[in-house]
């Protein structure tokens, strides 16, 4: 079973910020930096060097034909495309053993874009699909303590992105919300401890690449964000039947070393390890060379985007693999390697006959920038709208339900 | 404790009874699993997995071939028209320890299924083999009636077999002839026991919704959870089925279209010709596509806030006594 091999933290583990030995830079991925030389990341490269396994046709199928329907979009156009023991959670739900999910957010920023909704609308699909129920992590100490946020700010951000979160159309039968700042309690902080004694601060330091000289709260909040793994965290929501329920995690690959660390400190918990789906970073507008910064607002479609704003954006700042003529376009086609417009179609249209079409005739020239684009806008568009309008009914209220400490007892519907 | 295929394989072997087992990729359906077995020379089994109104569990085998109607079968039973359908799918795990699509009357060798009741068909008594699933459907074995007998009495259990076809007209003189097969007690199925209040609104929208009965599929894998919604005389079975449906975004944006679609179609029949009925047909899915997203997105936003208020309403109002204070206004 892969969950053994390549899992020792003592033994593989990967140098904490991706430096070979001989110290060269080749690409750094960890939670907090995401960079490669020349800009393009090499997910196979990634894979091989966390040790995870590449989610593969078969599993797709598998998925397939345990739910009933086509898999979602994410997962058929690969940007799902590694995972840690997604096959056991596949085999012990098809016994009838279910499963909860688990996902989170740091809440750095207020604004959002698509990028950010990529993971919650995936798990949206794996709650529909799966009927299981999901907690939210929002993870408001994490920010103020690695980006100097005071708590209240912290707080504020946490409900704030917490109606974006909702807006993606989570039941609210089956899902619960929390911030680290109000759930703090006696089930998950005794937890937290348990699995901080597990873990020494040689291993934070190998794992995340801290030093001594940065503050304490680093070397803990790892700990913290492992503790939802186990459903004891949650006594409300699971009660001494699902004990050692299993945990199926969705998240961006940057979120690996956590889920590392906490599938190493599992067994000695007499938990089951919680298995990871886990997603490609989402290209910038510009380009593999260009990061989708908050700071940037042109880097990346935002949730709060006028429809003039999108086509705008995707109209200037959409880096495409277009020839510079009409003549030559015509000619020669695109590149479709680097075209960002239809990288953006292979995740969001849904349409697969569509997609492929738009493929052959713009790689081949009988399809135009604009007319790729044009299309893009309209996706974009669509995705936007649903979104704001969901996003705006969203009140205060339905924030604290989603995140009251209740039961819920339709949970596996 | 839930028995595994080879501990059931184990015990068929302890009892000397002989079988021929053979090894496939997981099959949903009677017609896939034809294509793996076909040539084992036996007689395929059917089987569904029912409950009746009052939670009591019934396994049917038939043969791939019997015709079965629940409504006849629920009469001869003396439940009534209507008063079978297809047991929830939590029940498959927790009653009957199989996963979806493996069905088998064998999974009465367990313990937490003393209590279905097993209708077989009479046409497997003159079967050279029958073919069932041993609590996997990766697998099927086959093993002649008379083992299949001896199995049965083995775990305490009298076979039961039943001309499945025969439609006797049930009244008063004529007392249904299968009531002797309904068992003596009802079980605690997963998802809640009768009284399950409904989740307000939601529930209460869905009973103004008119229903069709959709004729239960022979596969169990897709349990059909719509009732006949009688307004009026009965009144309206509030069950976890019924929560699980009425709660259930999907199955209601489902059931809009459905409704819509139709209704669209018989207003197009109208103005134009029927020839064109595939193109219709085609619109129509195109339209779906179109709407299901936006739809579906509603639809869980009016959930969600329903849900909301009834949440704050039953703080409220456990508060509102105690203190005798006043109501705060929300901004």
């Amino acid at each position: 079973m892969a969950s053994t091999t390549g899992e020792t933290l003592a033994a593989a583990e990967p140098i904490a910020d991706g430096r070979t030995e001989e110290g060269e830079e080749e690409q750094v991925v960890n939670p907090w930096e995401v960079s490669a030389k020349g800009g393009k990341i090499d997910y196979d490269k990634l894979v091989d060097r966390f040790g995870c396994q590449r989610l593969d046709e078969s599993l797709i199928q598998r998925f397939e034909r345990i739910t009933g329907r086509r898999a979602h979009v994410f997962l058929r156009r690969g940007l799902f495309f590694a995972h840690r023991d997604l096959s056991d959670i596949l085999d012990a739900y098809e016994r009838g053993e279910k499963f909860y999910l688990y996902t989170g957010r740091g809440p750095s920023s207020e604004s959002l874009h698509l990028g950010h909704l990529v993971p919650f609308m995936f798990t949206k699909y794996l709650q529909d699909v799966f009927k299981v129920p999901l907690v939210i992590q929002l993870t408001d100490d994490e920010k103020c303590m690695w980006k100097g946020l005071s708590v209240e700010e912290s707080e504020r951000l946490a409900r704030e992105n917490a109606k974006d979160i909702i807006a993606c159309g989570f039941d609210i039968e089956r899902t619960f919300i929390f911030a680290d700042f109000s759930y703090m309690s006696p089930p998950i902080y005794k937890n937290i401890v348990r699995i901080a004694n597990c873990v020494t601060g040689n291993k934070i330091v190998g794992i995340f690449g801290l030093t001594l000289e940065d503050y304490g709260g680093k070397f803990f909040f790892p700990y913290i964000q492992a503790a939802p793994s186990f459903p004891s965290s949650f006594p409300h929501i699971f009660s001494d039947k699902y004990s050692k329920l299993r945990c199926l995690i969705p998240c961006a690959i940057d979120q690996d070393p956590y889920f590392r660390m906490t599938r190493d400190v599992a067994p000695r918990l007499s938990y089951h390890k919680p298995a990871l789906i886990e997603s490609k970073f989402f290209p910038a507008l510009q380009g593999e060379s260009g990061k989708m910064s908050a700071s940037d607002p042109n880097s990346a479609i935002y949730v709060t985007d006028s429809l003039k704003d999108i086509k705008n954006k995707v109209n200037r700042y959409a880096f495409s693999g277009g020839q510079d003529t009409i003549e030559k376009q015509r000619k020669f086609g695109a590149n479709l390697e680097v075209d960002v417009p239809v990288k953006y179609l292979n995740f969001f249209l849904d349409d697969d006959a569509e997609l492929l079409s738009i493929k052959e005739k713009y790689g081949s020239g009988a399809m135009l920038t604009g007319e790729v684009k044009a299309r893009l806008i309209e996706v974009l568009s669509e995705i936007v709208e649903r979104h704001q309008r969901a996003r705006a009914a969203v009140t205060e209220e339905m924030v604290d339900a989603f995140m009251a400490v209740r039961p819920l007892p339709r949970m596996f519907g | 404790m839930a028995f595994t295929k080879d501990q059931l394989l184990a015990r068929l072997q302890e009892l000397k009874i002989e079988f021929l087992s053979c090894d496939h990729p997981a099959v949903m359906t009677v017609e896939e699993q034809a294509k793996y077995v076909g040539h084992l020379g036996g007689a395929l089994s059917k089987n569904l997995f029912l409950k009746d109104k009052k939670h009591r569990l019934y396994i049917i085998s038939a043969l791939a071939n019997t015709k079965v109607d629940l409504k006849i079968l629920s009469q001869r039973l003396g439940l009534g028209k209507g008063g079978l359908r297809m047991a929830p799918e939590e029940a498959l795990p927790e009653i009957l320890h199989v996963a979806l699509g493996s069905v088998t009357p064998f999974a009465l060798i367990n313990e937490s299924a003393r209590s279905v009741s097993l209708l077989l068909d009479k046409g497997f008594k003159s079967q050279r083999y029958c073919l069932f699933h041993p609590l996997t459907n990766e697998v099927t074995i086959a093993l002649t009636p008379s083992d299949f007998d001896k199995f049965l009495l083995s775990i305490g259990r009298e076979p039961a077999y039943v001309d499945l076809e025969d439609c006797p007209v049930v009244g008063k003189d004529n007392p249904p002839d299968l009531a002797y097969l309904v068992p003596a007690e009802a079980l605690n199925l997963p998802g809640g026991a009768d009284k399950v209040p409904p989740t307000s609104a939601p529930a209460q929208t869905n009973a103004t919704l008119e229903q069709k009965t959709k004729q239960p599929t022979q596969k169990p894998k897709e349990p059909s959870k719509e009732q006949k919604q009688k307004s009026g005389k009965d009144k309206p079975q509030i069950n976890a089925d019924a929560v699980a449906d009425s709660t259930n975004v999907e199955k209601f944006v489902e059931k809009v279209l459905e409704k819509v679609s139709n209704v669209f179609i018989s207003e197009l029949s109208k103005q134009s010709n029927a020839e064109d009925g595939n193109i219709k047909d085609h619109m129509l899915e195109g339209v779906k596509q179109r709407v299901s997203f936006d739809l579906l997105s509603m639809t869980m936003t009016l959930k969600n806030s329903v849900y909301t208020q009834g949440f704050h309403a039953g703080i409220e109002s456990t508060l509102y006594p105690l203190a005798n204070r006043k109501i705060v206004e929300r901004k």
